[in-house]
């Protein structure tokens, strides 16, 4: 730990170095000026014996590195001239030699050597062979390091590369490689040994000072990446074994990351790809603390990439068999890294699975593989509570599902059912959960039963308790589970009504391993479906299907007969009426008067014996009287039997308005517009009638209670009825009766006790509007409104 | 010019998965002034969508709404307009005009939205204006077969309503209106 102290110390020294270099400096330029070679060397000397500091970190000694560099610049400059001005440049090369320390001496000698090169009084292999291997004179890896970083500068433009000025017949490509390879190898080395200078407690101390250095030794690289020369023969037959040799050989776990990384991002794609087998060889070579997976993570990335950028790329890699390739170099890693945890095997897998998604799209087999792999690792293992693996988990799953956007591809690998079950319960529902988003998302129709019973099988933790799950919470995140499932069941379509049916059944068989918290929501959209697909039957030609075909409304309304019933043990009564009455439309379509029948059975029993609350009464009554009104296939016995249990209902509804208001709709039991046996005037008034006389208890009660009269309301309401009737044409409804009407609602509320009730004014106001209006109109309408006088 | 977006019986997820994605790209935020909702949609998160694009919002209760605090009947004025609002499965016969006329004088209002019946349809009659903007899922219905998806929007300027209904068939949106004009409100009858 750097306390403040050291690091005020260290600020202190590096202004003393930096006055002192500045100092000699100033005097180096006055010699420069006045072309004193001797002072000139002597004061550059001197000012690079600030280099030779132990004192600073590296960043420090970075900025002190930096204005040597700079001054070095212009001393570069006067050799230059100095031998445009007849000064040999041999001579000038040895004269620098005679600086009193070694590290300015070779500093200097750098710098004359640029020159030197530059003259081409000497073959550049040469003299950059002279250098590289007098820089082993220092030893310190700090000095050393930026020592061979400067040669390493000032060589940058005077490499023999193909096409370069110093290229000739005795200098070549390979001896610019060879002069960087040996320059890298030294640099790697000094690197390497940092790590081991110094007390054990300063250890994270070192790593970090040699991590802010390591671009210095990645620079050589670099510089072997852009040399012209090296084409893919001669990366392959020198730089890359070499390089990789020095990497596995130092044994270092920060070295060789940073070098395998840096090769992968340095080179080109197309190299890696035709030397994947080496590369991929020296990866279970390298430390165990190494973190391979990251390099070979990175390494599929870049590869992904380059498969994206043409078909011509494709062909490259499976020339190469790529795939095969890394998918044996993971399994060697993994092997060879017993102790990996399990989120790193999978973040390996799910890497590859990235690549071959990439590159290999078409190959389900290889996918399979992939997952079949991660199985064999998973498997006997405890259910997962590793939080990082089971994300990656999830990430390795959904990449198929994102790639492909069709869950019908995700059902053919046969392995991803049973990476699910290495999943805990939390995670297995996640991972469902992200399935289902996806096909909600992409609008996938599943359109088999086979892939529905594979689907449902798939994502069973929100279908049902998996072992040992049982939260009795209804909170919100089940709920919105719940629902997910319910849109889901409205993707499964087919248009085969007997495939259909079975796509029906096979949901069904799912759903009812859900238990009591889940059939409210999975069951109401299975009803639906199988409605709709009675209703797609009934509209085919009649004469295709008889009794004796698979799919017939009748076996569907059985079907669904027993899917309601499931409901019972819950209990959701109000919902259960509800689709029996749907279910009862539904067969009054397709005439099947005694399933009508019997479903009505059903919802009338719920009615009598589960429903209790007065508001869902209030509701269901209306549904019943609603549906009731809308059926036609009713004979006069059954059709009797239900509307007199329907009237009787609605009278006993317990608030008194309730009972009218249900009473007085039931008189549209009795008259229907299109059917002509269904027109009871005689009924309709009955109704009528007794509705007027519950409005009347009404208003006593009020009186009793209140000591005033209530609202003349329901009145006004009947009113409205005895006029629709009117229109219609039933005689039962006489004018007479309707002025009777009329005159009692007017006394009601004009009584003494009333109190006014707006509501009440507003809708007989607008009643006797409506009155004139139909008395205005003319006609038929007219006249029978012309006989009511108010 | 006031936009009010009318819509209803949407029955997610029960008969339906979701609103047409092109419906969910027209409905824009900001730009609707108030929503009206017959009911039936049934849960927590189409009345969150919904608040989405206008917070306006004003929904009666259909019979499979999860929300049993929705009212029956809901009334509100907007312009120079009373708008009466009811999902219509209390009214029997459902569908009938007559029936919902009746409603309709006894909420007094000059628009009665009401759904239940899943088919779009806009009745002028005597002084009112009876609209069903029809099922914005096209969810299934007993009382109509072959529903399309369905909803409306009220461009209510003075004392003019133009009624715009949009309806996706056969996976394209087609668009028809309809004009009303108010006459002025008479003045209640003595007693």
């Amino acid at each position: 730990m750097i306390s403040d102290g050291v690091v005020e110390d260290e600020e202190k020294w590096l202004s003393a170095g930096i006055a002192g270099l500045q100092q000699n400096a100033f005097y180096m330029h006055r010699a420069l000026d006045s072309n004193n070679l001797k002072d000139a060397l002597k004061y550059s000397a001197q000012m690079l014996s600030e280099l030779r500091t132990s004192r600073l970190s590296p960043h420090k000694y970075y900025e002190l590195y930096m204005r040597a560099f700079d001054e070095l610049r212009k001393l570069e400059i006067f050799f230059k001239e100095e031998a445009t001005r007849g000064c040999s440049i041999v001579e000038l090369y040895e004269l620098v030699q005679h600086a009193g320390n070694i590290l300015p001496r070779l500093y200097l000698l750098c710098t004359a050597g640029s020159v030197y090169i530059k003259s081409k009084e000497a073959p550049a292999k040469d003299v950059l062979k002279d250098l590289v291997e007098m820089c082993r004179g220092i030893q310190h890896p700090l000095r050393g390091l930026f020592l061979r970083s400067y040669l390493s500068q000032v060589s940058r433009d005077k490499l023999p590369d193909i096409g370069s000025e110093y290229e000739g017949d005795a200098d070549t490509v390979i001896d610019a490689v060879e002069f960087v390879l040996q320059n890298f190898t030294e640099m790697n080395k000094l690197w390497v040994r940092m790590q081991h200078q110094g007390p054990a407690r300063e250890k994270d101390k070192r790593g970090k000072e040699r991590g802010e250095l390591r671009d210095l030794v990645g620079k050589n690289l670099h510089v072997l990446s852009q040399i012209e020369g090296v084409d893919l023969e001669m990366y392959k037959e020198i730089v890359l074994p070499r390089v990789l040799e020095q990497t596995v050989n130092c044994k270092d776990e920060l070295a060789q990351y940073y070098l395998m990384d840096c090769i992968i991002q340095v080179f080109p794609d197309e190299y890696h790809l035709q030397t994947l087998e080496t590369l991929l060889n020296a990866c279970p070579q390298l430390q165990a603390s190494v973190d391979v997976k990251t390099v070979l993570s990175r390494l599929m990335e870049r590869l992904s990439n380059y498969a994206a950028s043409g078909p011509e790329v494709l062909h490259e890699f499976f020339q190469v068999e790529a795939f095969a390739k890394l998918n044996s170099a993971i399994s060697k890693v993994i092997e060879a890294q017993e102790n990996m945890p399990i989120a790193g095997v999978v973040t390996l897998y799910a890497s590859l699975l990235t690549f071959t998604l990439q590159v290999h799209p078409d190959r389900l087999d290889y996918v399979d593989q992939i997952l079949g792999a991660c199985v064999m690792k998973l498997s006997g293992r405890e259910k997962l509570d590793d939080s990082k693996a089971t994300k990656q988990i999830v990430a390795l799953l959904s990449a198929p599902l994102e790639k492909y956007k069709d869950i019908d591809t995700a059902l053919k690998l046969s392995n991803y059912p049973r990476i699910m079950e290495c999943l805990n319960d939390g995670s297995h529902k996640e991972m469902a959960n992200v399935i289902v988003q996806n096909i909600m998302k992409n609008k996938t129709c599943i359109s088999t039963a086979e892939k529905v019973d594979a689907l449902f099988e798939l994502i069973k933790g929100l279908i049902r308790d998996l072992d040992g799950d049982s939260h009795d919470e209804l909170d919100e995140d089940f709920i919105e589970e719940q629902n997910s499932v319910a849109r889901l069941i409205q993707m499964l379509h087919s248009d085969d009504p007997d495939e259909m049916l079975k796509v029906i059944q096979t949901v069904r068989k799912h759903i009812l391993t859900g238990g009591r918290k889940r059939l409210p929501y999975t069951v109401p959209p299975l009803i639906f479906s199988s409605l709709q697909l009675v209703r797609r039957l009934e509209r085919q030609d009649e004469s295709v299907s008889g009794d004796e075909a698979p799919t017939t409304p009748k076996k569907i309304f059985q079907l669904v007969t027993q899917t309601i019933e499931a409901l019972a043990s819950i209990p959701v009564p109000e919902l259960a009426l509800g689709l029996y009455l749907q279910c009862a439309e539904a067969a009054n379509d397709c005439d099947l008067e005694p399933v009508a029948y019997e479903f009505f059975t059903q919802a009338y029993i719920l009615y009598e014996e589960e429903i209790t609350d007065s508001k869902t009464q209030v509701t269901s009554i209306h549904l019943i009287i609603g549906t009731l009104q809308r059926m036609h296939i009713f004979g006069v016995e059954n059709r009797d039997a239900l509307t007199h249990k329907a009237t009787g209902y609605s009278a006993k509804l317990l608030k008194k308005p309730d009972q009218c208001r249900a009473v007085y709709a039931c008189s549209h039991l009795f008259w229907l517009d299109d059917h002509d046996s269904i027109r009871d005037g005689e009924r309709v008034l009955l109704c009528l009638k007794r509705a007027l006389r519950i409005a009347n208890a009404v208003q006593q009660m009020t009186n009793a209670t209140r000591g005033s009269s209530g609202s003349a309301l329901l009145f006004i309401e009947i009113l409205n009825k005895y006029l629709y009737f009117y229109e219609k044409g039933v005689s039962q409804i006489t004018v007479e009766s309707i002025h009777d009407l009329s005159k009692l609602i007017k006394n009601e509320m004009h009584g003494g006790s009333s109190p006014s009730d707006p509501a009440a004014d507003a809708f007989l106001a607008s009643t006797l509007r409506y009155i004139q209006f139909q008395k205005d109109k003319g006609g038929a309408v007219g006249d029978k409104y012309m006989l009511i006088t108010n | 010019m006031v936009l009010v977006l009318a819509l209803g019986d949407l029955h997610i997820p029960h008969r339906a998965p979701d609103l047409p994605a092109k419906f969910k790209s027209m409905l824009v935020p900001g730009k609707i002034q108030h929503v009206i909702c017959t009911g039936n949609l049934c849960i927590k998160e189409v009345h969150e969508y919904l608040k989405t694009v206008c917070p306006d919002l004003h929904i009666t209760r259909g019979e499979y709404d999860e929300d049993s605090r929705y009212p029956d009947t809901k009334t509100l004025t907007i312009g120079q307009f009373k708008l009466g609002v009811c999902h219509g499965h209390q009214v029997i016969p459902w569908g009938d005009l007559d029936s919902l006329a009746m409603l309709q004088r006894q909420l007094d209002v000059d628009i009665l939205v009401t759904g239940h019946t899943h088919q779009f349809t806009a009745y002028k009659h005597e002084a009112g204006v009876v609209i069903n903007p029809g099922s914005a899922t096209g969810a299934f219905s007993s009382v109509t077969y072959d529903v399309n998806p369905s909803f409306v929007l009220m461009d209510i300027d003075g004392l003019r309503v133009v009624v715009y209904v949009y309806e996706l068939i056969d996976g394209e949106v087609k668009v028809d209106k309809i004009d009303f004009k108010k006459t002025t409100t008479p003045t209640n009858l003595p007693h």
